[in-house]
């Protein structure tokens, strides 16, 4: 057992590097760094159908992301799927005629929004809405309608 | 006939006995936590022995499991063309199950060993009942320390191993095998949830230190106090340790994360 000062150094050292690697954890492994606080300010759009789009999906303008997606509700009176995007501070600039719209990364991959933005002089402010959406393209119906084509041709 | 069914009930009875005198070790202990609070130094000394000395172990094996995930993860992955997730399996596996449950089954093996035979060697050379003639409470001075001890340390232990098993698994996905490295960390940062993994592993690994040490301690303490006795007892630690800490981590596991 070594002298009480080393002791106390070297458990301060293990505690220090037991955090250390807790912090590690849930800022570099997690999402926390991307969540942390609720700053930004938020968007909303309606689409038909979201697909299965989740909760902190991410917003991409031009491929590079900028918000994620805060919260996914059903809006009773429109039967419309309401989604709210909660945008990076640093992205100001988004004109109000900008077009979200639902696609999926890769073949497997999950679903995103990407805002493509328009040619406005007018930004959009926090709580406003994206009144262009373009919902997810679900492939039963993509199926559907190439057979129901098809068929129609002969 | 009856002998049998008398030697069954012996049995049982034997067990019962055995749980009922674990459990009232633990209300012991724990009513010992405010007299350690008292002498915080006493504590230090057996974070020392439970945690900083088990460092090494943990962080060499976390660094291979990290290696060896990730090594087996690409052969897997990479035959359905996804090996960016790579860095999503090697940190879930890790952080989850691995990290919590392989740092119990390494801390039960080198520190709940080491605590059943010295306090089981402390029963046979009579420290115990010494320190009681003293009118010190050998509960209070010898046990509760070293239960706070092991539960301060192993979920510090888990972490450093879930850390340094990330690295590991970064450095022979992307150094080696070369995945990509921005994939590798985005969607290990998209996928992995900071309440639900990381939290839930940290929740496992307090159960699992506080399972492990307190085994440790009950079996030193109820050693037979002899040579024979003492060794019996270190094995049935590391056993009976393993076995709670596979069984509690698939009851944890279905509470946590079987949805």
């Amino acid at each position: 057992m070594p002298r009480l000062r080393t002791l106390e150094i070297l458990v301060g050292a293990f505690m220090a590097a037991g955090f250390l690697a807790l912090f590690f954890l849930a800022m570099e492994v997690s999402n926390l760094s991307a969540d942390v606080g609720g700053d930004g300010y938020r968007l909303q759009a309606r689409f038909e159908n979201v697909g299965s789009l989740k909760v902190r999906a991410p917003v991409t303008i031009a491929g590079v992301r900028v918000g994620r997606v805060e919260a996914i509700d059903f809006d009773q009176k429109r039967f419309e799927a309401l989604v709210t995007l909660r945008i990076d501070p640093r992205y100001q600039q988004i004109p109000e005629d900008t077009i979200a719209s639902i696609f999926t990364a890769g073949l497997l991959g999950e679903q995103y929004i990407s805002l493509s933005p328009g040619g406005s002089e007018v930004n959009l402010v926090d709580g406003g809405l994206l009144e262009q959406t373009q919902s997810a393209l679900v492939l039963e119906q993509m199926i559907g309608q190439f057979l129901f084509k098809k068929a129609e041709e002969g | 006939m009856l002998e049998s069914l008398a030697r069954l009930g012996r049995l049982g009875l034997h067990a019962l006995a055995r749980i009922g005198r674990g459990h009232l070790l633990l209300l012991a202990i724990l009513g010992g936590s405010a007299s350690l609070a008292a002498r915080p130094r006493l504590l230090l000394a057996q974070i020392y022995n439970i945690g900083v000395l088990s460092v090494l172990i943990i962080v060499v094996s976390g660094l291979f499991v990290g290696m060896v995930l990730s090594l087996q993860g690409h052969y897997v992955l990479s035959q359905f063309g996804a090996a960016e997730s790579l860095g999503v399996m090697v940190a879930a596996s890790l952080v989850r199950e691995l990290g919590p449950v392989v740092t119990a089954l390494l801390v039960a093996g080198r520190a709940g060993s080491a605590l059943t035979a010295e306090i089981g060697l402390m029963k046979a050379t009579e420290q115990l009942s010494g320190l009681e003639m003293m009118a010190v409470d050998p509960v209070k001075r010898i046990l509760t320390p070293r239960f706070f001890g092991g539960l301060v340390s192993m979920p510090l232990l888990a972490a450093l191993f879930s850390a340094v098993g990330v690295m590991g698994g970064w450095f022979v996905g992307v150094g080696l095998l070369g995945v990509d490295e921005g994939a590798f960390w985005s969607q290990m940062q998209n996928k992995i949830d900071f309440r639900e993994d990381i939290v839930n592993g940290v929740i496992k690994s307090l159960v699992f230190g506080w399972v492990v040490t307190w085994i440790a301690l009950f079996e030193g303490h109820d050693a037979t106090p002899t040579s024979e006795g003492v060794s019996r007892a270190t094995t049935r630690t590391v056993v009976h340790s393993a076995l709670a800490v596979l069984g509690l981590d698939f009851v944890l596991t279905a509470l946590m994360f079987g949805d």
